[in-house]
């Protein structure tokens, strides 16, 4: 990883958390409503994933601010988005859950855990007609990996070899259910080693989450079929927003909050890129007014249309 | 041209002209199709894009959806109406709703077409009908098929549409025999006037619309009455412009289909009816749909669910005398 490269990906990170808490802020105020699930504490799985990733589609699940961001949507759309607002990228119809960006390769954003899974196999089965081997990336927790959705979707990229890399974000918890509780083991990869190669990495650490998604996304290029990364992470939030998070005890939260992958990063920023402390700052002082900018412009845009109700129900009028 | 030719060539034609589009689902390929509908495009276009896949309905739709999105024009067939209901949340949480959720940037052009109904003896779950289920959620475009000519126009239309469609067939009609119009242009979501007639507005679709063209004579020699019968074709959106005109000159209205009668499809036509055409209906409108059971395997029990030729004459003509018509 050049300096540059790390550069970005600590500005996204910053960039990402400050957006969160904006968020959170503007839930706490009633600007924002309905399902608000933030990304704070995993921000180098969402940011070095994205990065690593840079050619190819990209199917997430719903905690996908962070993701969206990285993938190039601007701030101000996202967070109108949020606000539910005409300028939001989805109109103000889909919400913090379903971002969508087909310009950018990325399609959401969706709020049926695990459903977007098989959407990105029929999307890796595409690219791979269409000659495209780039391939696709599917972000999904842990919680989507006792589903059928995701059996199916194993089996099925596996028997066509298709250019589809499965990444699960394995924090440990289904809302408030602890894997272990509805799983038999905590490596979530071991339900996909049968079917193909798999990797794990600490989704904590943003350089190693880069380098393994490289890697993976190098052996889908090359046509070896699906790769699984299951990267282990801990969110410093409950689920979402309305979750009080009364099923971690104080020293669960205190281990997860000491893996802080900003934290951890800016040493390595120091160490082996040699940024002083100011010039790490400034990515902060940046961050935050990137924020403040995009929540400003969601406060001040309009609502949608009333006849926006009926609009983009189908292409065509019957 | 049997109505399973027909529906063949729909989309052997479209498939010839246009790579994008691929056909997946069970047997579809190799084994050329559990009602032969899919015959001889393997061998055409080859694996790729005639796709086997296993027996796991929930991916062939949800796959047809992420395929969509990658650029191709996928018909996703499902063996069976009951096997639909495997593949009921890539429907209804995905196929109808990334459009509108993505404020019109996700486009999905994709068919999902499966048969329905009660065939002979295939038990509870092999038998039953579900398109009042799919007509109530909006952004599926809903098509149901009873003749050869319109087998062939409107799945053809489907396919080529970029809106995602539902395209229900029924087990019994796949040998039915008929004519295509390769000249005509017809508009799938237009109701056909099966027959004229100027006393009794019957309605119906699928299968049903056969059964009742059946009773018809009996009806119209025992009440001294015309019938007109409508066979709906699109179910979501409706026709309610041909509904209205034959209302309007029969005034009254009878509603006759093979799903259960609680919460079934004909709901919609009659509370319609009675919404907009209440002053024009001289009786209270009659529907005939399959009894509040599922489906037994008994023959005769089987054909004591649903409504039949014979039931539906003795039903209407009841119904005419009881009320003057």
């Amino acid at each position: 990883m050049n300096k540059l490269l790390a550069e970005e990906m600590y500005s996204l990170m910053v960039l990402g958390r400050a957006f969160e808490y904006a968020a959170k802020e503007n839930y706490m105020n009633g600007n924002v409503s309905g399902f608000l699930h933030l990304d704070i504490g995993q921000e180098a799985l969402s940011v070095g994933a994205v990065k690593a990733f840079e050619k190819g589609d990209i199917f997430s699940g719903y905690r996908e601010h962070i993701i969206a961001i990285s993938r190039g949507l601007q701030p101000k759309a996202v967070m109108a988005e949020l606000f539910g607002k005409s300028t939001g990228v989805s109109g103000g119809k889909g919400g913090s859950m379903h971002l969508f960006e087909p310009s950018r390769f990325f399609y959401g954003g969706d709020a049926i855990v695990g459903g977007q899974i098989p959407n990105a196999v029929g999307c890796a089965y595409a690219r791979a007609l269409q000659g495209k081997e780039d391939g696709v990336m599917v972000i999904f927790g842990d919680g989507a990996t006792n589903g059928g959705a995701f059996f199916e979707s194993l089996n099925i990229a596996a028997t066509h070899k298709l250019p589809l890399l499965f990444l699960c974000e394995n924090n440990q918890y289904a809302i408030g259910t602890k894997i272990t509780r509805a799983a038999p083991f905590k490596e979530q990869a071991k339900k996909a080693e049968p079917y193909m190669l798999t990797y794990s990495v600490d989704g904590m650490d943003v350089e190693a989450v880069y380098k393994v998604i490289r890697e993976a996304q190098i052996q889908i290029q090359e046509g070896h079929g699906p790769v699984f990364v299951e990267a282990f992470t801990c969110r410093f939030e409950g689920h979402s927003v309305s979750d009080a998070n009364s099923y971690r005890s104080a020293q669960e939260m205190q281990h997860c909050k000491a893996k802080d992958p900003i934290k951890h990063f800016q040493q390595v920023l120091r160490d082996s890129y040699l940024l002083n402390d100011d010039e790490i700052a400034a990515f902060q002082t940046k961050a935050q007014s990137v924020v403040e900018e995009a929540v400003t412009f969601a406060i001040e845009s309009d609502e949608p249309d009333s006849k926006a109700l009926y609009e983009h129900v189908f292409c065509e009028e019957a | 041209m049997l109505y399973r030719e027909a529906l063949n060539k729909a989309l052997d034609e479209v498939m010839q002209n246009d790579e994008s589009m691929v056909v997946l689902g069970e047997d579809v390929g190799l084994y050329g199709g559990s009602f032969r509908v899919t015959e001889g495009l393997v061998e055409k276009y080859g694996e790729k894009r005639v796709i086997d896949t296993p027996i796991a309905e929930l991916s062939i739709v949800g796959n047809a959806v992420g395929m969509a999105i990658g650029g191709l024009r996928p018909v996703a067939e499902i063996m069976t109406g009951n096997f639909l209901l495997l593949a009921f949340d890539q429907i209804i949480n995905h196929m109808s709703k990334l459009r509108y959720m993505s404020n019109g940037k996700v486009t999905l052009p994709m068919v999902v077409r499966f048969p329905q109904g009660v065939s002979k003896q295939l038990a509870a779950q092999h038998s039953e009908s579900y398109e009042q289920m799919l007509c109530a959620v909006p952004g599926l475009k809903v098509l149901s098929v009873n003749n050869v000519n319109y087998a062939y126009h409107a799945l053809k239309h489907a396919v080529l549409s970029d809106d995602p469609f539902i395209f229900i067939e029924h087990e019994l009609l796949y040998n039915k025999k008929g004519e295509v119009n390769f000249d005509e242009d017809l508009d799938p979501f237009k109701a056909i006037i099966v027959k004229e007639g100027k006393d009794i507005t019957i309605v119906s679709y699928l299968k049903m619309v056969d059964d009742v063209m059946l009773a018809v004579p009996e009806i119209e020699k025992a009440l001294g009455q015309s019938c007109e019968v409508i066979d709906l074709c699109s179910l979501n959106p409706v026709d309610y412009e041909t509904l209205s005109k034959s209302i309007e000159k029969t005034s009254r209205l009878v509603m006759v289909e093979e799903n259960h009668k609680t919460g079934g499809y004909g709901n919609q036509i009659v509370s319609w009816a009675v919404e907009e055409m209440f002053y024009t209906l001289d009786a209270p409108p009659l529907r005939l749909a399959g009894e509040d059971v599922p489906i037994p395997y008994n023959r005769s029990l089987e054909l004591s669910s649903i409504p039949t030729p014979d039931s539906i004459a003795r039903d209407i003509i009841a119904w005419g005398q009881q009320n003057n018509v």
